[in-house]
């Protein structure tokens, strides 16, 4: 079971900033463990973000990306109150979905 | 030849010349490149994730004993979080000893839950029950985030227990005959890039000791104090005293005590 996101949004004026931080372990399959056998690769592919159900982001991770990551974006709209929905899938097909509301 | 003469002394001249602001110009510029990273990374620091997770753990009914840790007493009372970090390590009547949160914890963890204390100490860092107590670090100390260091030291043990931390701090010994003091002793001292606080006095040591627990970026982890104290000793060559041992306790009263004022803004973002 994956750990929740924490997810802050705020608009300013016509512009809503979205702030995410991704609980992920983010294994890149290159690293070794102390028995020297190869840790797995465990990464997050796709991770979305909707505003009241329309999609405002959408990226595709490879294993490039460091554990725990950071996302922020901003989209045009968006005011106080508005549902911001993140969800990730990842190679492992684990799936995560967290929403806040826009401050 | 006059001018084959002439030409190289001119040039180490304005070399010379050269040199110095260039130096002196690098030296701030990484300073500043370090706070710039620091304040790029501050927004999203993941040292958030294990709040919230701890802030779980701790209302959850876990262990032998199915409890949580509501009732755990950090030193203001059964359940009381807020504000307690600033006050630890402390002495506590029940235990008769001098605490720091970690091993405050492990207490609690046993006498609540009925989990073993002395097999998580032995337990290494970042797996099995240390992961939990990694995220209540993260969660008691976010809850006096920004708030005035202010050990007690009122109880005869805690004097004590500040004298064995001096001592402490300023042992030599390993083969290379370091102290904490040798890196931590001294206003202005650098290791590498990195700014080493004075920890025998303020602003030094609330900037040292007040930013720990930290998430650090380097190992994608959050290091509780005892984490960072077991690498310091690593860095010195020394044996580690041991997880929530009387010798890192008192480390942690010297250094707390002299945080006096200070501010904590733990669980801070580390390099």
């Amino acid at each position: 079971m994956s750990d929740p996101m924490r997810i802050r949004a705020q608009a300013q004026g016509d512009k809503t900033t979205v702030r995410v931080l991704v609980s992920h372990e983010m294994e890149s399959g290159q690293r070794k463990d102390a028995a020297g056998k190869t840790v797995p690769a465990w990464f997050i592919q796709t991770i979305n973000a909707t505003w009241n159900g329309k999609t405002v982001m959408s990226a595709q991770w490879g294993t490039a990306v460091s554990k725990n990551p950071f996302v922020q974006f901003s989209f045009k709209g968006g005011k106080a109150g508005d549902k911001i929905v993140v969800n990730w899938v990842d190679n492992h097909g684990d799936k995560r979905s967290d929403e806040a509301l826009v401050a | 030849m006059k001018s084959s003469l002439y030409g190289p002394a001119a040039l180490a001249a304005l070399t010379a010349l050269a040199l110095f602001p260039l130096s002196a110009a690098a030296q701030k510029s990484t300073a500043e490149g370090i706070a710039e990273y620091r304040a790029m990374l501050a927004d999203g620091n993941p040292a958030e994730l294990y709040e919230a997770k701890g802030e779980l753990i701790w209302k959850q009914a876990r262990g032998p004993k199915n409890a949580s840790l509501e009732k755990c007493d950090l030193g203001k009372g059964p359940g009381v979080v807020k504000g307690t970090f600033v006050e630890l390590p402390r002495f506590f009547a029940d235990t008769r000893r001098v605490q720091d949160l970690e091993s405050r914890l492990l207490t609690c963890m046993e006498q609540l839950q009925g989990f073993n204390a002395a097999d998580i100490a032995k337990t290494s860092f970042g797996t099995g029950e240390q992961k939990t107590i990694e995220s209540l670090v993260a969660y008691i100390s976010g809850e006096s985030r920004g708030m005035s260091f202010n050990l007690p030291q009122a109880h005869a043990q805690e004097k004590l227990m500040y004298e064995v931390g001096k001592k402490v701090f300023y042992l030599r010994g390993g083969p290379y005959d370091f102290s904490c003091a040798s890196c931590h002793g001294e206003d202005n001292k650098r290791v590498r890039l990195q700014d080493l606080p004075n920890l025998t006095k303020e602003p030094g040591a609330s900037t040292g000791f007040g930013a720990w627990p930290a998430y650090r970026v380097s190992s994608g982890d959050l290091w509780s104090m005892q984490r960072r104290l077991n690498d310091c000793y690593r860095q010195q060559r020394f044996p580690f005293p041991g997880y929530a041992s009387d010798a890192t306790i008192a480390l942690g009263v010297y250094m707390g005590v002299n945080s006096k004022g200070g501010a904590s803004t733990a669980p801070a973002l580390k390099r």
